[in-house]
């Protein structure tokens, strides 16, 4: 009996012990259209778990230190890409980075808007040219033979040369991790390349030609200069310089 | 059918294989350059003594058309390979097209400049 006593008011000490407190500082890069001219840091002090993703944190700001911050979440569990932003100087996506993994006991963790694109608030950018060089790839399904009975069939080989690049979720931390995005607006950025690989390789799409023709212009995939940053971007593991390599040489292929 | 208003649209619309070609001659000039200028200096430097390097001992390889054409051969390729790339660097970083045009003036000046002296220089010997 007194065993089991000592065991249930042990247990959650034990349980606090595992999970220590982090007390962490949250940088954040701050810009108000209304009141500022120029982006600003501001710095909150959070009492953070190892565990806790920095989403978490940056809830923590906004719900109970400062209710304007500005930012953009959905599911929060990495499948919308709407919670891109630099996270210690790497472009991530909040939900899916652990506390642990970007800042120690004491330490800072600096987040900032994600380069190259305008920003509106604090966080939150204007992610219009990036959807518009999506658009320009024409990321839609074209089949205009008459659709069989029963189904389009694709072979397990088939669908793995497009596997990687269906994986994507359109959350810009590639594109706008892209030093070529960033000086030349009109380079389509990889994200579009990803996704116009995704058709290109999919053999059940018959506008394969018309999309090697939009990657083969001087916007295109020329613009790669493999600088990888893509590819350590990218949350989803996708392994985008590679890809965009693969479509060079489709484009190259063609026009053979 | 190209419908456009602009003669940049145009330029757009149309399809073009230069970055494709650029693309392609960049990987195999690389690789070229790469046997050619160490050849140059294991002739220059390790093959041929100091007392060696005279006057008279060079217009006499020179004499060899042979010599000729593969030291004309590192000019052209390093000189294309290189202002490409300098290109590439250009359009990406200059970002007005006035800019661009008078930097990619002035530098192309200055490459068909190197390029003629250094023609002119190996073939009069």
């Amino acid at each position: 009996m007194t065993q089991t006593q000592h065991e249930t008011s042990t247990a959650p000490a034990a349980a606090q012990q595992a999970l220590p407190m982090l007390h962490i500082k949250v940088k954040i890069l701050r810009f108000d259209p209304e009141k500022d001219r120029k982006a600003h840091w501001e710095t909150y002090a959070i009492d953070a778990q190892a565990g806790d993703r920095v989403l978490d944190v940056i809830n923590e700001v906004k719900w109970y230190q400062d209710h304007s911050l500005t930012f953009r979440r959905s599911c929060m569990h990495g499948i919308c890409g709407s919670d891109a932003m630099l996270i210690n100087g790497r472009n991530r996506l909040a939900c899916k980075t652990l506390v642990r993994d970007v800042a120690k006991d004491g330490g800072t963790i600096t987040i900032e808007p994600i380069r190259g694109l305008k920003v509106e608030k604090d966080l939150l950018v204007d992610m219009e040219p990036f959807f518009d060089s999506y658009k320009a790839i024409m990321p839609y399904f074209i089949n205009e033979s008459p659709a069989p009975a029963a189904e389009r069939i694709q072979s397990e080989e088939e669908a793995e040369r497009m596997a990687q690049s269906s994986n994507c979720i359109l959350c810009a931390c590639c594109t706008t991790s892209c030093p070529i995005f960033w000086v030349n607006g009109s380079y389509l950025g990889p994200a579009a390349i990803v996704q116009a690989h995704r058709f290109i390789f999919d053999t059940r799409d018959e506008a394969t030609e018309q999309r090697l023709n939009i990657m083969n212009q001087n916007t295109g995939v020329w613009r790669c200069r493999t600088a990888y940053n893509c590819t350590e971007a990218c949350p989803r593991d996708i392994p985008i310089t590679q890809l965009i390599e693969e479509v060079k040489r489709a484009v190259m292929y063609q026009q053979a | 059918m190209i419908r456009a208003r602009t003669f940049m649209d145009a330029k757009t619309q149309s399809h073009s294989n230069a970055e494709l070609n650029w693309w392609i001659f960049m990987r195999i000039s690389g690789l070229i350059l790469v046997f050619l200028v160490l050849g140059h200096i294991y002739m220059t430097f390790i093959q041929v003594s100091e007392s060696d390097a005279t006057f008279t001992a060079v217009v006499g390889k020179l004499a060899n058309p042979a010599w000729k054409f593969y030291d004309w051969l590192i000019l052209a390729l390093a000189l294309m390979h290189g202002s490409n790339g300098a290109r590439y660097s250009i359009e990406d970083y200059v970002r007005t097209r006035p800019n661009r045009a008078w930097v990619k003036g002035v530098f192309y000046t200055v490459v068909g400049l190197i390029f003629a002296f250094g023609t002119i220089g190996l073939f009069s010997i």
